[in-house]
Formats: structure tokens, sequence, C-alpha cells
């Protein structure tokens, strides 16, 4: 049984504490107007809400993964456009924390862990993301420099970005099976540009877009690990950093759906009593409970395990799914529930089913989730 | 130039969540069960003053409380702030205390930590909002104090130069150390508490003092010590009153007004439209 320790309780109280104060009053106004709050970044390196999981040495807090999924989910309650924002960077810093050299790791991690740099991985090709050994982006190996040449999509933080991790190809085993090598690329690199930003459905206060590398130019020192370790450093950022911190995203959209259909019901008085005296509204508040609960316990109890060096790429699986699917129910439930006050703006409610429709690619979508939770059960 | 800093801050229950509040009419205390409590909002700035000082002139910051236990919460949210060390006073002899008890025993609790160059409050509470607490305290402790406090300097080792708000104007005190001062929300802006913060404040030092680590006379402390004591207390009705009111408009004006007066909505003066169209002060017509 997973229970919270009084500081994961106090964590949450003053990381709400922030969120309520500095991000709620401004999630709607980043929304409309497509801003990705980076302003704010500082102040979250400051708060150790960037750099949860990255130890104190490297400028982070020292924690662990539930209490990132404390931070992601505090923030996504209000604003899963910045969530993701500051999830996509941790992605990067995952990356170079897990397989990176020292070097690597004091040259990067402190920037990026007190928000005053910005991280990105870029990995999806248009190929698709999940078929991610079928990329084509190219690493070749010539006068003691890898060139790279390739353009990713679909890229979190992609005009944004500092620090930019790359997985290319960069050979053929004795099989004929695509080698696939990670590295690092600075902002400033000569040929590594932002190309088009795209307008999305949801989580309209994050950025996503092409990156593009044109003969750019790396020394070897930038390769993170070693030559071949592409898939196994994309396979563990994507499940066990991406996916766990899209599982407390999904979470926290899930939480804004049941706070609001409950304020909703408290407040709205229909045939001079509140809305939540008829039972099929108490319906909705319960269904909306059920999914926030169910998410809740599958989110955490994966995060505790992932802190305890478990397995969890099928437990955090699960918690995504039913993290994201469970949102767009609820979210659902309570727009129908709100008749015409769902659809107007002014209300949060419409954003928290765009920004639960567009995360659902995010680390793996559901159909992409039954398969990794059916070939892990199916294990026996 | 190190200070020794004492904040005295209260547990109160979180705003958020007056509406589930309510108030036994038979002990004629607030009920708080499942009301989460946080730290007194205007204490936080008086922490944040604190810990400023601190920051530029070196020295401790200890926070103290008189609370049943579960204020400990509170206590190490403040650690977490920054502050050094937390002393929670909590004793079921302490229960029922108003301002003069309350006092009385923060005064007893600051004797027992050790001697404080500054005494740092909030104005009042969020919860009494009585702000006796203050002045009662630094009584007890024979210090001098200033309340209302938006912006003071420490301008030597001895002395500190304050702005107090007024009404209508704005004081300007020396006071001498030992010194107690409650400040405004003002002030400033109290630090955001960090991640980081908060897995430090667990291996900060919260001591706990019942009435037998204090040196204090029976007699002066919880509800014996009290001389305040609850008269009744009523909970006033909030249901809805709709009235239709029936006439031409003009007529319906009339009697809206008559009904406004009749509650006890006084005249107001504004600020109104002489005939040249220039803007003034006088009497609005209803």
């Amino acid at each position: 049984m997973f229970t919270f320790t009084e500081e994961q309780e106090m964590l949450r109280k003053v990381i709400r504490e922030f969120v309520e104060a500095e991000v709620a009053p401004k999630a709607q106004e980043w929304d409309e107007a497509n801003h990705c709050p980076v302003e704010l970044f500082p102040m979250l390196g400051e708060m150790g809400i960037v750099g949860t999981f990255v130890p104190e040495e490297y400028g982070g807090a020292g924690l662990g993964f539930v209490e990132r999924s404390i931070c992601l989910e505090e923030l996504a309650r209000h604003s899963a456009g910045l969530a993701i924002t500051v999830m996509a960077h941790q992605l990067c810093m995952g990356g170079i924390l897990n397989f990176g050299s020292e070097e690597q790791k004091k040259k990067y991690l402190p920037d990026l862990a007190t928000g005053k740099k910005i991280g990105s991985l870029s990995l999806t090709e248009a190929t698709g993301g999940s078929n991610f050994m079928g990329q084509k982006s190219t690493g070749e190996y010539k006068d003691w420099q890898w060139v790279i040449n390739g353009r990713k999509c679909f890229i979190t933080n992609s005009h944004l970005a500092d620090v930019d991790l790359w997985t290319v190809i960069t050979g053929q085993n004795e099989k004929g099976k695509p080698i696939m090598t990670a590295f690092i690329i600075d902002k400033d690199t000569p040929g590594h540009t932002a190309g088009r930003t795209e307008h999305k459905l949801g989580l309209c206060s994050s950025n996503t877009g092409d990156v593009s590398c044109v003969n750019v130019k790396l020394s070897p020192q930038q390769m993170l690990s070693q030559e071949g370790d592409g898939p196994k450093i994309a396979l563990s950022t994507i499940q066990e950093v991406g996916r766990a911190g899209m599982s407390a995203i999904c979470l926290g959209i899930l939480r804004g759906c049941l706070e609001e259909s409950v304020k909703f019901s408290n407040e709205r008085i229909i045939y001079g009593k509140p809305l939540n005296k008829l039972m099929n509204i108490q319906f909705t508040i319960a269904e909306n409970k059920l999914d926030y609960e169910s998410a809740k316990l599958l989110t955490y109890r994966a995060a505790s395990m992932k802190d305890k060096g478990l397995p969890c790429a099928c437990e955090f699986a699960l918690a995504k799914y039913a993290g994201n699917e469970g949102a767009i129910r609820a979210a659902k439930r309570t727009i129908d529930m709100m008749g015409g006050y769902g659809v107007i703006n002014e209300y949060p409610i419409g954003r928290f089913l765009r920004d639960t429709l567009a995360g659902s690619t995010a680390g793996g979508t559901s159909d992409i989730l039954k398969v990794v939770i059916a070939a892990e059960t199916l294990k026996g | 130039m190190a200070l020794n800093i004492a904040v005295c801050i209260k547990s109160v229950p979180d705003p958020k969540w007056y509406e589930k509040i309510t108030i036994d009419t038979k002990t004629k205390t607030i009920t708080r069960k499942g009301i989460p409590s946080i730290i007194n909002p205007v204490d936080k700035n008086a922490l944040e003053a604190a810990l400023k000082l601190k920051e530029q002139y070196g020295g401790k910051v200890t926070v103290l409380c008189m609370a049943p236990p579960g204020a400990k919460n509170e206590l190490y949210e403040a650690m977490a702030m920054g502050a050094d060390e937390a002393a929670l006073l909590s004793d079921l002899a302490f229960a029922g205390a108003d301002t003069l008890a309350t006092s009385y025993t923060l005064a007893q609790g600051l004797n027992k930590l050790g001697k404080f160059d500054l005494v740092l409050t909030g104005t009042e509470s969020a919860d009494g909002a009585t702000a006796q607490v203050p002045a009662q305290l630094a009584e007890w402790l024979n210090i001098p104090h200033l309340w209302n406090v938006k912006e003071f300097v420490l301008a030597t080792e001895q002395e500190i130069h304050a702005k107090v708000k007024m009404d209508d104007a704005v004081g300007e005190y020396v006071i001498q150390l030992p010194a107690l001062l409650a400040v405004s929300r003002e002030i400033n802006k109290p630090r955001y508490t960090t991640a980081m913060g908060v897995m430090k404040a667990r291996k900060k030092t919260l001591t706990n003092l019942s009435k037998h680590d204090l040196d204090v006379n029976e007699s002066l402390i919880g509800q014996v010590g009290s001389p305040t004591w609850s008269g009744d207390i009523s909970i006033p009705s909030l249901a809805r009153k709709g009235q239709e009111l029936i006439g031409t408009p003009e007529e319906i004006v009339t009697q809206l007004i008559a009904k406004l007066r009749a509650a006890g909505i006084r005249e107001g003066r504004g600020m109104v439209n002489d005939a040249s169209g220039n803007l003034g002060s006088g009497r609005t017509d209803g």
C-alpha cells in the first residue's frame, strides 16, 4: 500500500501554494496566446521543481520520482502546457544523468537543473515516434568529427532548448540492423536549427515543432554513452522519464476536472437547489473521483517502484493509460454537466479536454500503452 | 552584528475552507475538524523579515508557536522556509487561552528558549483578528514594541528605525533592542518554500515544550488564566430572501431606497458631477 511521507505531503502543499499564486492566474492567458512561460524557468529551478530528481551535487533537489510526480501533478492541475514543458526538459536531464559521462553531467546538469537553460529530447521523426529504429537521421564519422544530418518533428521545446539530445543512425551491424547513437547538441552549433512551429489542439502553452541538423559537426565528446546505445537511452528515457512524467501530468488534468466539477455543482443553483442535489450529477462526481483516485494510485505506485529501482515500464504504462483516458472521460462528463458554461473559455474545463487529448501521444498513445501492458502481462 | 531573532507564528484554519467552518454553540469555539491549518498569513511576513535580517547580518531565527500537537507541520514549514529551529508550546493546560493567557505562555516560552535581540510577529491572526497578542507579549517580556510596522532597518547594533502604518499617516520611530515588532503584510513578499527546504526541515530541531518545561504560574495559563470569556454566540441566517417590488420604475427605485435605508444602509459621500461637469465631492442623493 503506497502512502506519502510527511515530507512529501508538505512538498505538495508548498508546490500547490506556488502554483496557485504564479501559474493558475495566468494559465488561460498563456493558452490563448500560445505562450510558453519560459520566464518562469529560473523560479521553477529555484523551487527545485525542474531539477527534482537530479542529485544535489549537480544542482538539483536530489529527490525521487514520487516527488517529481507531485510537482508535475500540481503544475498540470492548472497548466498542463507548462507541465509538459518541464517534463520534456527533464527528458534531456534524465538522458544526461543516466547515460552521460561525469564531464557531461558537470557541464550540462547544473544549468539545466536550476532552470538557467532549457533542454529537449529530439527522437521522433516524420516516420513515427514509436518506430524509432526506423528513423532516417544520420551520423557519420569524418575527419575526427561526427557529422549529423536529419529532421525531427513534434519536438517539445524545439524552439526553446539550449541543450538538445538527438538520436541518429550511425551505421549497420553485422546483421544489417541499424546502429542508433545519441548525441548532445548545443543550441548555437552551426547547422542545428528549429523549423516550423506546430499549432496544436491543446497544450498550447508549450512549444512544439521541427528541429533540423544540416551537416552539424560534433566532437566525439558530444556522444552520449557509446555508439549503439541510442535505443537503450531512448527507451529508458521515454518509458521511465517521459511516460512517468505524462502519467503525473494526466493526473493533474484529472484533478482539475474533478475539482471543477465539484465547484460547479456546488455553486450552480437549479430549481432552487444546488446542482449537486441531483442524483445524476452525483454520478458524474463519483465517476470523476474514481478516475482520479485510480490514476493516482497507479501513478504513485509506479513512481515509488522507480525510486526503489524496480522494473516499472508496465506500471507507468498502466498509469498513463488510466490517467489519460480518465481525464478525457472526466473532462467530457464535466462539460456535459456544466451545459453551456462548459464550452465557454472563461471556465478551464474545455482547455483540460484539449490538453488531455493533445497529451495522448506524448509518452505513447493509449494503443501503444496497451501493447506494452499486454506484452508484460502475457509473459506470465 | 549577528542577531538572535524569535518569530511567533499562529496555526490558523486555511481561509480557503472558511465556508466549511462551523461554530460549536455549546463550547463557543470554532470546530476545526477536517479543516487544514496553515501558518497565519501575516506571520509569514514576520518570518520573511527575520530571514532577510539573518541573511544580511547573520544570526539565528527561532520560530515559536502555542498550539495543539498538529501545529508541528506549520513549524516544519517555517523551518522549510529557512528558520533554524522551532519550538512548539503544547499542553492541554494551555487550551482555551484568550490573548492574555496566550501572550503570557508565549513570553514564558521565549524566556525558556534564551535571550532574543528581536521578537517579530504578524499584526493579527486571520481567525481571531484581535491584534492584541503582540503588545501583550511585549509587556510580559518588558520590552518596547511597535505595531503595524511596514518597513524597518537595523540602524545600529542596538537600534531599529521603523515606519509604522497609521490611518492617514506613517509614523517614524527609533526603537531600542531588544524589542518586539508586529509587521504588516506590506512589509515584504514572503519567499516560496522550496523542495530543497522541505527536505532540510526535518533535519532541524523542533522542541516540544509543555507547562512542566516552562516557569509558568498556572493561574495565568489556559482557560483559568483567561479573563475574557465568550458570551452568547449566534449564527446569522444567510438564506437568500427574494422580494418583488411592483410599480413604475420611479416607484420601484423609491421603494428600494426606503428598504435599503430601513436595513441600515447609510447615505454616503461620493464623487458627483456638478452642473459644470466637474467632478466634486458631495452627498449623493440616494
